[in-house]
């Protein structure tokens, strides 16, 4: 008899203590309420959710405040569908603007095909490891080992590795977050916007037979594209072709019709560069062998 | 554990044992012959790169001055032979990328004697001048961090110095040109000693050998000055007590706080290798221009410690102890330093430079048994944790490194206490690469400080 009461003592206390404490946090959530645009609640809903700091800003959450603080324009996520952008500007009844499509471009067109490697390096498998182990075995000290962290840190899977272990950028995933850019040990990427059609691809600062001599691609600095593009556009800097993107309007694919070994290209299209007409041709699709000295 | 490694007979805690491998111990230092071309890079201490002050086409004389100081953090080259300056360009370096050197083409038949310098009486320069001295000189730590010696003489104001720690431990495997120097050089060493106390005003000196040497503990005693101030001691043989806090706490049963110098404790360390080529050097005047280095390995026919011009390339030094470079690069493995800390070289034409202490070539089939060995995940063994001398935790590291979580390694795990002695790759017997992967990190941190 004794116990049931206690029980009933006991449920009804609980219950007036949940009452009371209730009341507690009714009032605190009165009293310390917070206001919050409900529109990036909304907002971040339409975002990719991805956090990849392609935008500038913080993660997803950060560029929602910063959009509907009217601080940044929608269109500079980088990740989401033009379309999907648009539906941001809508909601919040501003202009989506635009943004120039930038994308990861590698400077190094090196594959096993056509750069020797001086030393085999057997270690840990990523760039970053074998770089610091002799700068990696590669015969070009700047040019890419193709260990593949590039591919490894891209969150969008925009970035992978071609039959020769050099990386490949699909312009269309690439967002422009910048973690290949921070990951390449050698300083290889850089985030390019697509209007920058003519590119040097190649990092070596080697004298030209030295540096034909390790690889079939390399810059040879012959100043053939100097000579052909318009004055002010492009110059040599240390045994490399250098072009000043300030003066990108004077950019033309001529610039590439004779260099000997198609170092410099051109991007029609952000996804395949062409190289000129008189650059050599390049039929070997094996490995090559290491180079002895 | 403290009481342990007591009863063990231990110096300091943790740190491991690998095999000795010191075949070279008993053999007379010799000197190696010129090489037609020698390349000296202007960056081979930690600090500016050196100024050239010689043009193409100008004739130098072995042991002048080719390339000054920049700057105090900086070291003076000098031409490691007599002749003519070839060029001044870029040329790959042991770390891989290609640093800007100067290239003498040696005369044939040219003297091994130093040409320049004039004698100093240092035992009337106040110590500041001592450690300008040291630093015409352009003497840098030859145990292999090659930090410039002038800046680690140099006793910051307020700082007192009661000790000077010289560090003879060699803990390496195979390298024995610190062995060789303290058998052949104690009479220098003991010079170098006494004007490094003069420089920095310690009271006294303390010399650290590993016992596995104990014919140079018992070459320097012979040695000692009369007067006292210099003692010899011997530290139970571990790996990596060459560290110089390792070392400290062998020798006192005192640790150096975490990112803090020996200085904080009164104490200077230099390396044996260090003190006495100083000693050779500063009463001459002269400038450092070849070091001792261990040319050694499986691969080498007549390995032994050689008297190495600075700046000689590394396929003249294998093509004279007999390991031909014609043999295929990729049947064999070529390491600067030590088998522990050393690192691998990926081309022949790299010079030997003021930090090599040791040349190793191992051959392809010394390998084999590595060759294609794969890594498993971490067993939570903890061999790691009870080998790294610094008391950090390498298990949890090595995952940290995997998910790149560097800042978190750097603030809460230490990572900056790691001096990469490589203890716990040498332990895990899941064969992960800590080591490397600490390295990976501490570089990347680097970048990001810059930034």
């Amino acid at each position: 008899m004794g116990s049931i009461s206690n029980l009933a003592y006991a449920g009804v206390f609980m219950a007036l203590l949940g009452v009371a404490l209730a009341g507690v946090i009714a009032y605190a959530s009165r009293r310390l309420y917070v206001f919050e645009d409900p529109r990036i609640d909304e907002v971040e809903a339409l975002l990719p959710k991805s956090n990849c700091g392609a935008c500038g800003t913080a993660g997803c959450r950060n560029f929602a405040e910063k959009v509907v603080a009217g601080e940044v324009i929608p269109a500079q996520c980088t990740v989401n569908a033009p379309a999907q952008n648009t539906v941001i500007a809508d909601l919040l009844g501003v202009d989506a603007g635009s943004v120039e499509k930038r994308v990861a471009r590698l400077a190094c067109a090196g594959g096993r095909h056509v750069a020797f490697m001086r030393a085999r390096y057997a270690g840990h498998a990523s760039c970053r490891a074998a770089h610091v182990v002799s700068g990696g075995g590669k015969a070009c000290a700047w040019g890419c080992l193709g260990l593949a962290d590039c591919a490894n840190v891209c969150t969008f899977g925009a970035i992978h590795m071609d039959a020769h272990g050099l990386p490949v950028v699909d312009a269309d995933k690439c967002s422009a977050c910048n973690d290949c850019v921070e990951v390449c040990p050698k300083g290889l990427f850089s985030l390019e916007p697509v209007s920058r059609k003519l590119w040097v691809a190649c990092k070596n600062l080697a004298d030209g037979d030295t540096a034909e001599a390790s690889c079939d691609v390399a810059c040879t600095a012959c100043g053939k594209c100097v000579m052909d593009s318009e004055p002010g556009l492009m110059k040599l800097d240390s045994n490399l072709a250098v072009i000043d993107y300030a003066q990108n309007a004077l950019a033309a694919r001529q610039a590439i019709e004779r260099c000997p070994t198609g170092a410099i290209v051109w991007f029609d299209n952000p996804n395949s560069p062409t190289k000129g007409a008189e650059a050599k041709k390049i039929l070997r699709q094996n490995e090559l062998p290491l180079w002895n000295l | 554990m403290k009481l342990l490694s007591y009863f063990r007979g231990e110096a300091f805690q943790r740190g491991v044992h690998p095999p000795g491998c010191k075949h070279t111990a008993d053999r007379p230092i010799r000197r190696l012959p010129f090489a037609p071309r020698l390349v000296v890079p202007l960056s081979q201490h930690i600090g500016r790169p050196s100024r050239p002050t010689v043009r193409v086409g100008e004739e130098v004389l072995r042991g002048q001055p080719i390339a000054a100081a920049d700057g105090w953090l900086s070291v003076p080259q000098h031409a490691p032979a007599t002749g003519v300056v070839e060029a001044i360009e870029l040329r790959p370096s042991a770390r891989g990328q290609w640093t800007e050197c100067i290239v003498i083409r040696a005369f044939e038949a040219s003297t091994q004697e130093v040409l320049w310098g004039a004698p100093q009486d240092l035992d009337a320069f106040p110590p500041q001048e001592i450690v300008l001295a040291v630093q015409r000189s352009g003497m840098v730590g030859l145990g292999g961090a090659a930090f410039p010696s002038h800046a680690k003489l140099t006793v910051p104001e307020g700082a007192k110095v009661e000790t000077l720690v010289v560090n003879g431990c060699e803990c390496e495997p195979y390298l024995t040109c610190d062995h060789r120097v303290m058998v052949e050089q104690a009479q220098d060493l003991m010079t170098g000693i006494r004007h490094a106390m003069r420089a920095t005003g310690a009271s006294r000196a303390i010399i650290g050998v590993e016992d596995n040497k104990p014919e140079a503990a018992e070459a320097m005693r012979r040695a000692l000055p009369p007067q006292g101030g210099i003692f010899v001691e011997e530290v139970p043989t571990k790996y990596p007590q060459g560290s110089e806090k390792m070392l400290i706490t062998a020798l006192f049963g005192v640790e150096v706080p975490s990112g803090k110098l020996p200085l904080s404790l009164g104490m200077v360390v230099n390396n044996v290798g260090t003190l006495a080529a100083l000693g050779r050097l500063l009463p001459t005047g002269q400038g450092l221009v070849e070091r001792v280095v261990t040319v050694t390995g499986p691969g080498v026919a007549r390995p032994g410690d050689y008297r190495v011009p600075l700046g000689t390339p590394l396929s003249f030094v294998l093509d004279y102890v007999g390991a031909p470079a014609s043999v295929a690069s990729n049947s064999r493995q070529v390491i600067l330093g030590g088998p522990m800390m050393g690192q691998s070289v990926a081309s022949l034409d790299v010079p030997v430079t003021k930090g090599v202490s040791g040349v190793l070539v191992f051959r392809g089939e010394d390998m084999a048994n590595r060759e294609g060995r794969r890594s498993y995940p971490c067993i939570k063994c903890g061999e790691c944790v009870e080998s790294c001398p610094m008391g950090l935790n390498p298990s949890t590291l090595g995952m940290l490194a995997a998910k790149r979580e560097y800042d978190l390694m750097a603030k809460q795990y230490h990572l900056g206490d790691c001096f990469e002695c490589g203890c716990c790759t040498y332990t895990c017997p899941s064969n992960i690469p800590l080591v490397q992967q600490f390295r990976v990190a501490k570089q990347i941190l680097r970048e990001k400080a810059v930034a």
